[in-house]
């Protein structure tokens, strides 16, 4: 029994670590690898010059126009994510009747489960020619095409984080809510919202974190096109689009190898923060 | 007991979950500006009675009743009643404290503002209510700290202040002191009795010395019926029913 629990304990405890050293090793290899695209450019180029020429002579590194195109898309994709995903999690929390909520429940999540390439030949054989026909733009493949798309993959995200998140505001605040003469609306929307909203925002920030590094949805709608758009309906080319594009035929330790891999630090940079800050409003909202 | 008033009172009231019937026919009235005890052991249905009155049982969907209960003369179980307004006129107090995640002074202002009260008027009342609940002195230099800092003593006195900001008809108390300690119970239990003036009291609770020390009327629920209402004294010291004299003895419950 004692062997037992010692053989058991090693083996959680050692597969605690293996994932600190998967992680360890990523973060390593992007930073080594990554580093010294700036003895090619400075930081201040490398961050604010929209021309991403990587193999012309001279080769040109920039990433601002990536580093919008990115951007837009995931702003985009928030725009249209965040009220749908709140929108169904109140409904499945608060308002749907328990049969509806038994077939809703896992139909929103089945979202989650569609693979991102089938989401990606949605936005390239559907979407796109109805942007053309209908909107008259010549470029099917944009920002608004590719903001549709992900918005759409992730509401799943936003809708079941933050119904985790309405539904485990207390029994006992409706009831007081209720007890005072206030009505369902009122009190979802003055009581159980603003208790859940930690949570709320916490999924907004996941789902922020998965529409930034999202690649395959972004690489097959952008449109690929590095450069600052001026429309919504111009083509971007995102940065995890770049490097998915690019790293095929890239040789390995070339400036631009190395500049992909900076690009990757910057994705590894702006998912890092958003998770902490999910950790944040955790910590918060435990110490209250 | 024919001498006194009571705007509040249940005819016939049956109420079943499901299949389960819980509470058998109980007739019983409320007494004005007095405080009437709700006791019996555990499952007797009497936490159920009480939220009967604010048709909160209405919330579980698989809930039916039958019968009436009059509110000022208004049965609230009649087709057609509006909820919200029912709800306002009978104010509720928890087991446990349950403020809102919010200021001291908007967990007050809440019921006032939902019903469209213009701001002085709430301000008036969040004051008055504070006052009335004792709680005034202890808070007046921070109603805008967060509700959960406070202790739960004076949680609990802030739900009661909540619920007395819409100057309600009746204050009902689902075992207010349960989670509370001896100290924050004993105040409690001062303030029930300085609030009758102002308010009718139904109280439920598990602690019959409570009961005793506090109502005026005692009704004793056993298996969803209620088998004997009366003055306290009388249904301390010479209760009419074996079952209510074998429970105040301790020997179920």
């Amino acid at each position: 029994m004692k062997m037992k629990e010692k053989i058991f304990k090693i083996i959680t405890y050692s597969s605690s670590i293996m994932t600190i050293i998967f992680l360890l090793g990523i973060i390593t290899s992007i930073f080594a690898e990554g580093i010294p695209i700036f003895k090619e450019v400075n930081l201040k180029d490398f961050f604010s010059s929209p021309n991403w020429h990587p193999t012309c002579f001279p080769p040109d590194f920039g990433i601002l126009s990536l580093i919008v195109g990115s951007f837009l898309v995931t702003l985009g994709a928030l725009i249209i994510a965040v009220p749908l995903g709140i929108g169904v999690a109140i409904y499945i929390s608060e308002i749907a009747p328990f049969k509806v909520k038994e077939i809703l429940k896992p139909t929103v999540e089945l979202l989650a489960g569609i693979p991102s390439v089938v989401y990606g030949l949605f936005g390239l054989i559907f979407v796109s020619p109805l942007i053309t026909n209908l909107l008259g733009v010549p470029i099917g493949l944009n920002i608004f095409n590719a903001a549709l798309i992900l918005g759409i993959m992730i509401v799943p995200i936003i809708s079941s984080m933050s119904e985790d998140a309405l539904s485990s505001v207390p029994k006992s605040l409706r009831e007081a809510s209720y007890g005072l003469g206030a009505n369902k609306w009122e009190t979802t929307i003055k009581i159980v919202l603003p208790a859940a909203k930690s949570g709320i925002f916490s999924s907004i920030i996941l789902g922020f974190g998965r529409a930034v590094g999202e690649t395959m949805v972004v690489l097959m709608v952008a449109g690929g096109a590095a450069q600052i758009p001026d429309s919504l309906f111009d083509p971007v080319r995102p940065m995890p689009a770049t490097i998915a594009a690019e790293m095929g035929e890239t040789a390995i330790g070339t400036p631009h190898f190395h500049a992909l891999y900076g690009i990757a630090i910057v994705l590894f940079i702006i998912t890092f923060v958003s998770i902490l800050l999910i950790e944040i409003l955790r910590k918060g909202k435990s110490i209250k | 007991m024919v001498e006194k008033k009571a705007h509040i009172k249940t005819e016939n009231l049956n109420l079943w979950f499901d299949n389960k019937h819980v509470l058998h026919n109980v007739n019983f009235p409320v007494y004005d500006k007095k405080v009437t005890a709700l006791i019996g052991p555990s499952g007797c249905g009497k936490s159920t009675l009480l939220r009967s009155f604010n048709r909160m049982n209405c919330l579980i969907p698989t809930c039916q009743t039958k019968g009436k209960i009059f509110l000022n003369g208004k049965n609230i179980y009649e087709n057609g009643q509006d909820l919200t307004q029912i709800r306002a006129q009978v104010g509720m107090v928890f087991q446990r404290p349950n403020p809102f995640p919010k200021s001291i002074y908007d967990n007050i202002a809440f019921g006032l503002k939902i019903q469209g009260k213009n701001k002085n008027f709430i301000k008036e009342k969040v004051v008055q209510s504070l006052k009335d609940a004792w709680l005034w002195d202890e808070v007046q230099d921070r109603l805008n700290a967060s509700a959960f800092s406070l202790s739960g003593g004076q949680q609990q006195r802030l739900c009661i202040a909540r619920a007395l900001a819409n100057q309600p008809d009746i204050l009902l108390l689902d075992e207010p002191t349960s989670a509370l300690d001896p100290q924050s119970t004993a105040k409690i239990e001062e303030l029930c009795l300085s609030l009758k003036e102002k308010v009718t009291i139904l109280i439920v609770t598990h602690n019959i010395a409570q009961a005793g020390r506090i109502s005026d009327y005692t009704a004793f629920m056993y298996l969803g019926e209620l088998i004997e209402f009366g003055k306290t004294e009388q249904v301390f010291t010479v209760p009419k029913n074996k079952k209510t004299e074998a429970y105040l003895e301790g020997v179920f419950g």
